[in-house]
């Protein structure tokens, strides 16, 4: 009885000790807004809809990202390209691109489907909106700006040069 | 000057401190615990988030007053009132600095008495909340602060006794004046050691602060006899409880920290009020260290160590210190 009256109060300090030691250490808080956490490069936040050098999209309008998807937040309507009016190579394009960021689950099932690595999910980025409608990400908030010199879509093209929406030994850039 | 005027003066202006004091105590607090958990605290709101109080305050203020249905109305609008004006009521009688201008009744020769009968006055708001709000959880937590209170202030009254029977006198401006101001041996807590401790803790459970905390815990109770006020309401509830911290540790300091006495009181009756600020500041930082530290008790734990403990631990306090002063030991004369 006596013997566990003083170890329990003996350890009484010690933990007083603790807590007082933890006041001289650096605060582990994180200003969000202002500081962020380091993150891995892997990490899958938000979509990008990414161009090749000379400023054509990689999207091909296939929409297997759609049917990839598990959460059903993709929706694409692709269209024909014209030698006079190229938004990608080979023969169709996406003309609406939609993610519903609200659906999505950041899977990144339509990174692995997407035939030409158009579509990438990228750290450091957080869909946020105060209606539902803000969380439709529509393809102009989803398309990555062209590369620096290169033109924007839709480009005038010479003809034969575009016929293949992917190339024979298709390039992995990632 | 008019007397009652002075009087009147002098409360406005320690009403003024004790609420200022309450408002920046809740940023002390959150501030402190903060560091102690390695966080930052709040830091939004002005400098430091030193405008954090204020921001509280509007908040609070511009909230809907709700009755909600089934209360009991005039004890639900009178139990917050209850609670703070008691906390309040009690720095009438406490020596905030060696000056008779820094004091309001400090002469009374039953302040000790009056201590304690306005702390058991105290309690009533937290009951008449529980009872009135028509809610289970709120019932609870009034059961508890009532039978909570019952068993501690027993202790509290053993310990200030204690005090009492050293100084003999009820007068805290007696009890300051026999701790020898100037002189830091001359503290209580140095002479009557079982007494403070049991004074620390039985306030503790008093203000039914960490670990005592059952009356409000949330995880039992949600928030316990205030479940169902809210806004200004509340406000008076949380402003009792951080007045009532600050007027504990104030009593604290005048039982057993030697009041407002230190070096060059006598030169500059100014520098007693500093003496006094800082070391109720060091009893509330004491009490928010205690809060980080210690996990709360369980509820038949807490009954059993105010009666099986503290209160035979007090009785036996008051004896020896009895034996004692008629032996004539030297210190307990």
């Amino acid at each position: 009885m006596m013997d566990k009256f003083v170890a329990v109060v003996t350890k009484i300090p010690v933990g007083f000790a603790t807590v007082l030691k933890t006041f001289f250490r650096k605060p582990v808080t994180i200003q969000y807004p202002e500081q962020t956490k380091p993150m891995s490069a892997r990490f899958r936040g938000r979509h990008h809809l990414k161009r090749y050098d000379d400023g054509l999209e990689k999207c091909i309008g296939c929409a297997l990202c759609a049917a990839a998807c598990p959460a059903d937040a993709i929706y694409v309507e692709a269209a024909e390209n014209t030698n006079e009016q190229r938004y990608s190579p080979g023969e169709r394009y996406a003309k609406t691109y939609e993610i519903n960021m609200l659906r999505c689950i950041f899977c990144g099932y339509c990174e692995d489907a997407c035939p030409t690595n158009a579509i990438v999910l990228e750290p450091m980025e957080f869909p946020t909106g105060y209606t539902r409608d803000s969380m439709i990400y529509v393809k102009d908030m989803l398309l990555e700006a062209p590369p620096p010199g290169a033109p924007a879509t839709p480009q005038q093209t010479p003809p034969g040069k575009y016929d293949r929406a992917i190339l024979p030994f298709p390039p992995i850039t990632d | 000057m008019n007397p009652i005027l002075e009087a009147l003066i002098k409360s406005v202006a320690v009403l003024a401190v004790a609420l200022a004091g309450f408002a920046y105590m809740t940023w002390v607090e959150r501030k402190f615990i903060s560091r102690l958990q390695a966080r930052i605290g709040p830091n939004r709101a002005g400098p430091f988030g030193l405008l954090q109080p204020v921001a509280d305050g509007i908040k609070l203020i511009f909230k809907e007053s709700i009755t909600p249905a089934n209360v009991d109305v005039l004890v639900y609008f009178l139990a917050p009132i209850v609670a703070v004006v008691p906390a309040l009521v009690l720095f009438a009688v406490i020596p905030f600095g060696s000056d008779p201008a820094f004091q309001l009744a400090s002469n009374i020769n039953v302040g000790a008495l009056y201590v304690m009968a306005v702390l058991g006055v105290g309690i009533y708001g937290m009951i008449l909340a529980g009872w009135s709000s028509n809610n289970k959880y709120a019932l609870l937590g009034g059961l508890r602060a009532s039978a909570q209170v019952i068993s501690y202030e027993l202790g509290l009254g053993l310990a200030v006794l204690s005090v009492i029977m050293m100084a003999s006198s009820a007068s805290l401006n007696d009890i300051v004046a026999y701790q020898q101001p100037g002189n830091i041996l001359g503290w209580l807590i140095f002479r009557q050691p079982i007494a403070a401790v049991i004074f620390a803790i039985t306030a503790l459970a008093e203000l039914a602060r960490a670990p005592f905390d059952l009356v409000e815990a949330e995880q039992e109770l949600t928030a316990g006899f205030m479940t169902e006020y809210g806004g200004m309401k509340f406000a008076l509830f949380y402003m009792s409880e951080y007045v009532k911290m600050i007027g504990m540790s104030a009593l604290f300091v005048t039982f057993f920290l030697g009041g407002w006495s230190g070096p060059f009181v006598n030169e500059a009756p100014a520098l007693s009020l500093v003496y006094f600020a800082i070391k109720v500041l060091a009893c509330l930082l004491v009490m928010v260290w205690v809060r980080a530290t210690l996990p709360r008790f369980r509820y038949d734990k807490l009954m059993g160590f105010g009666w099986k403990v503290l209160l035979p631990l007090g009785l036996l306090n008051v004896v020896v210190t009895a034996l004692l002063i008629v032996a004539g030991v030297p210190g307990y004369k």
